[in-house]
């Protein structure tokens, strides 16, 4: 058979003389060879519209800025006046997940966006990594997430928060912000792939990310909830991740919230992720 | 073997809904292949299987050897799709979208930068290349869109109807693009609504109905079909357009003549009308009958579609539209 | 609807009279008829109405149950403090939509119509804030009806607790004018929306709506205090909770009447500006 080839000498890949199995090995050996450059091209694509639109990079960064003066200052008397911690120093991790969590959000309502504008076939008739749509947005939400997280903290520094762990586990705090991030915007990727349509995406990240981020450790101490709500907030994800932000910062055992984490880590990225993944390479 | 697409019986249906039933296409390499029909016929879903975007029910294609289904990963880095959505990135600047598509067709860094710049200045984007895309034109958008899908020289290109709500002079201008395209050797394939514009570009043309392929052939055997051209008549006064008729008889093909008293109108079906329309004057002239006005017109998709099917492309539209709320 | 053109002899000064009491009659009717067009739209799509209603009950749920063991608020249970500062924030919410629905009408041309229909120009601003404010008191409603699953109680009487939704309501509607500048002003809805925004969620957090004012730090008290919502959101915990209402009554009063006439008219002479 002769090969097509482009005017510019460029010469694509021979068809594999195929039985369905080796097509199949062939498409994912294919896709996992350049999943991580199409990916970076895709996150750059949002990266620069971050870049060229900064109403979009003030928005997520004044949102944390003002829920640490709201709860700070409005609520903190009221909440941290009978604990024994500064109610500052507690709610800062608290405001940091669930900031990071209303971020990467963006990234399901911006999938949504593209498949339900039809950009999406213009990249699905591109010789690209098919994932690479998805894990693009989701690369770009978590840098931005991680960049608002030292943002974030460099301002609540300035307003009275301080460290009391050590240096290593506060250095480490913003990489398991943004580990979390990542695997968060997996979620928010099956939210968009489910949905198509923008507004439905977006009513469905408010639905589900405030009382996901209310109904846990987040903004008061769980022993203060009813007894019923108490449990709960317990199972809730967000708690462990929160809790163990919050000993990063301030001291405490790290190892019992530690291990949860991990585990809802690996269940948002690989289950809900490949779920995502499949849902995506099915639309048509 | 020296066809660019090969489409076997291929059919699509989502349901009950039949989209598309036992097609058969063949498009010769190096040609241009427009496919003619109104909404909803169904020239958007074969174009979306010939590119790998869906999955036919049943039959096969192969586009450049490939199989659509069985070799799809290979069939994306040979061929180029632009659409009608204009999936350009209003953020990014016309030379980002270009290299996006370029990188993305995982073409070297280098020979992206060369080709986009090519490219820009091929298309006439040059001056606006390092603006958001936010700021051009409807022209500019589909021109930039076309430059994009061809970033990476595929000799195969779908173009889903690539004019439809551009302004004449925007379209003319894109149709200079697509021949020169075409001088180069791609093979093109071509969906419209516009007769004119598959008339002005493609070497055959397919014309489709609610999933079916009703006619194929040269836009000359389409026009032969639907009745070549009309020479129309307009006289001063209502009584002449008889007098009038008896004179164009003579030069109608099948040597009738139409006659509308209320428009003082009267039309005939020929060849060559430019030819015809002096020989036509000269008589009328020579009988002293007055003529307000005359005209030759291109038989129009209209025309065509009667033809062939007994009904207005409108009517067709209107009857395959999905039913609304 | 056909609108004869009235031509008589008048003085100057009948002329001028009879012009206002023409104009205020159609001004009536035209609302009325703009005010239902906007709540077709609720009816056209719930989704709407769901999210406008969901939202704030979500809300009720998670202070009462989240904050409410954390927040001390004296004799009060936190469900009876809480309630009417949520009324409050809700229906200021819900006005903000006046100005981001004018913004959208405005960037889509929709008001050149209105503008080349013989209609008064104030009926377009006046369909939407009366339309607001519609929605705004059956939310108020249903969300005492949940209060009232939740245990919150009207210890102030009957009459009171009747007018309250009514009070919020009028608050509401005195603040949609200011959305309604704020939409013919920037003309972009997402702007529009992003603005409101940052302005209602500051106001009403910086006032006695969730928590008591002593327990907030020294310096922001001064502020909060003078804060127009606290005065509407003090005026509603009496009305529900029983208290003295004069005071915050007549604040409140001014504010709403402040707001409707003075603000109302910029927004209204920039709208005819546009």
């Amino acid at each position: 058979m002769n090969l097509p080839t482009a005017a510019n000498g460029w010469r694509p890949d021979p068809p594999t003389p195929s039985t369905p199995f080796r097509e199949a090995v062939g498409s994912i050996a294919y896709e996992f060879r350049w999943v991580i450059t199409d990916t970076w091209m895709l996150a750059w694509r949002m990266l620069t519209h971050y870049r060229r639109n900064p109403e979009m990079l003030m928005s997520s960064v004044a949102s944390p800025i003002m829920f640490l003066l709201l709860f700070n200052y409005v609520f903190g008397g009221a909440i941290g006046g009978s604990s024994q911690i500064v109610y500052l120093d507690y709610l800062v991790p608290g405001v940091l997940i669930q900031n990071t969590i209303f971020t990467v959000m963006q990234s399901g309502v911006g999938l949504a966006d593209d498949l339900q504008k039809g950009v999406i076939d213009r990249y699905r008739s591109l010789p690209m990594a098919r994932s690479a749509v998805m894990s693009g947005r989701i690369l770009a939400a978590t840098i931005v997430a991680f960049i608002t997280v030292y943002i974030t903290l460099a301002f609540a520094l300035a307003i009275g928060m301080r460290f009391h762990g050590g240096f290593w586990p506060a250095f480490l705090l913003p990489f398991v912000v943004a580990l979390f991030s990542f695997a968060f915007a997996w979620f928010s990727a099956a939210v968009g792939v489910t949905v198509r349509d923008v507004q439905t995406a977006s009513s469905a990240t408010f639905f589900v990310a405030i009382p996901l981020t209310f109904l846990s450790s987040t903004f008061v101490p769980i022993e203060t909830m009813p007894g019923w709500l108490q449990v709960v907030a317990e199972v809730n994800p967000i708690t462990h991740v929160v809790n163990l932000c919050r000993n990063l910062a301030q001291g405490g055992p790290l190892a019992t919230y530690a291990w949860p984490t991990a585990i809802w880590i690996a269940v948002l990225v690989f289950g809900v992720g490949s779920l995502a993944t499949w849902r995506f390479r099915r639309i048509e | 073997m020296d066809f660019a697409i090969d489409v076997r019986n291929i059919s699509k249906s989502y349901g009950d809904v039949v989209a598309l039933g036992n097609v058969d296409l063949q498009v010769r390499s190096g040609s241009v292949m427009g496919l003619l029909g109104p909404n909803g016929a169904g020239k958007t879903t074969l174009v979306r299987i010939l590119t790998t975007l869906l999955r036919p029910s049943s039959g096969s294609a192969t586009v450049l050897g490939y199989d659509v289904v069985r070799h799809a990963r290979h069939l994306r880095s040979v061929i180029g799709l632009a659409g009608q959505s204009a999936a350009v990135d209003d953020l990014l600047t016309g030379r980002e979208n270009i290299q996006m598509a370029g990188r993305l067709y995982h073409m070297p860094r280098k020979q992206v930068q060369k080709r986009a710049q090519e490219l820009l200045e091929q298309f006439d984007l040059v001056d606006a290349a390092d603006r958001s895309v936010k700021g051009y034109s409807g022209g500019m958008r589909r021109r930039l869109d076309l430059a994009a899908s061809l970033v990476a020289n595929p000799p195969m290109i779908f173009l889903d109807e690539p004019t439809t709500g551009l302004d004449p002079r925007s379209r003319l201008d894109l149709w200079e693009v697509i021949r020169n395209l075409v001088s180069e050797g791609t093979t093109v394939l071509l969906t419209t609504q516009y007769l004119e514009e598959a008339d002005q570009l493609a070497d055959e043309i397919t014309v489709i109905d609610i999933g079916k392929v009703i006619a194929q052939g040269t836009a000359a055997d389409l026009k032969h079909q639907a009745g070549s051209e009309f020479i129309v008549i307009t006289v001063r006064e209502a009584e002449e357009a008889k007098r009038a008729a008896a004179v164009l008889e003579k030069f109608a093909d099948n040597d009738e003549c139409e006659i509308n008293e209320e428009d003082r109108t009267a039309s005939i079906m020929v060849q060559d009308g430019a030819s015809i329309m002096v020989q036509v004057v000269r008589s009328l002239d020579a009988e002293g009958i007055v003529v307000a006005n005359m005209a030759v017109r291109q038989p129009t998709l209209d025309d065509v579609f009667l033809a062939l099917t007994g009904r207005t492309a409108e009517e067709a539209a209107t009857e395959s539209e999905p039913t609304e709320n | 609807m056909i609108r004869p053109a009235q031509i008589q002899d008048r003085s100057p000064v009948g002329e001028f009279f009879s012009a206002i009491a023409v104009e205020a009659r159609w001004i009536i009717s035209d609302t009325f008829i703009m005010t239902w067009r906007n709540l077709l739209r609720y009816r056209r799509s719930p989704e709407l109405l769901l999210f406008s209603t969901l939202s704030p009950i979500m809300f009720i749920f998670l202070f009462n149950y989240v904050f409410g063991g954390a927040i001390p608020t004296g004799d009060l249970n936190y469900i009876d403090f809480l309630m009417p500062g949520i009324l409050v924030q809700t229906t200021l919410f819900s006005a903000t939509t006046s100005g981001v629905g004018l913004a959208e009408d405005l960037q889509k041309g929709m008001v050149d119509r209105y503008r080349s229909l013989p209609m008064a120009r104030s009926a377009v601003l006046g369909g939407r804030v009366s339309a607001e404010t519609i929605v705004s008191l059956f939310v108020a409603c249903l969300m005492l009806a949940v209060g009232y699953i939740l245990g919150m109680r009207l210890h102030g009487g009957f009459w009171p607790g009747f007018a309250l939704p009514f009070m919020v309501a009028g608050f509401a509607f005195g603040f949609s004018w200011v959305s309604a500048l704020v939409g013919a002003s920037v003309r972009n809805p997402e702007s529009a929306g992003s603005m409101m925004f940052f302005v209602v969620f500051p106001l009403t957090f910086l006032s006695s709506a969730f928590v008591p004012i002593e327990s907030m730090p020294g310096w922001l008290q001064p502020f909060t205090k003078i804060n127009p919502i606290t005065n509407a959101v003090d005026l509603g915990r009496s009305l529900s909770q029983g208290g003295p209402i004069v005071e915050d009554a007549v604040i409140t009063a001014l504010w709403t009447l402040g707001m409707t006439f003075v603000i109302g008219s910029v927004a209204v002479w920039r709208y005819r500006k546009v």
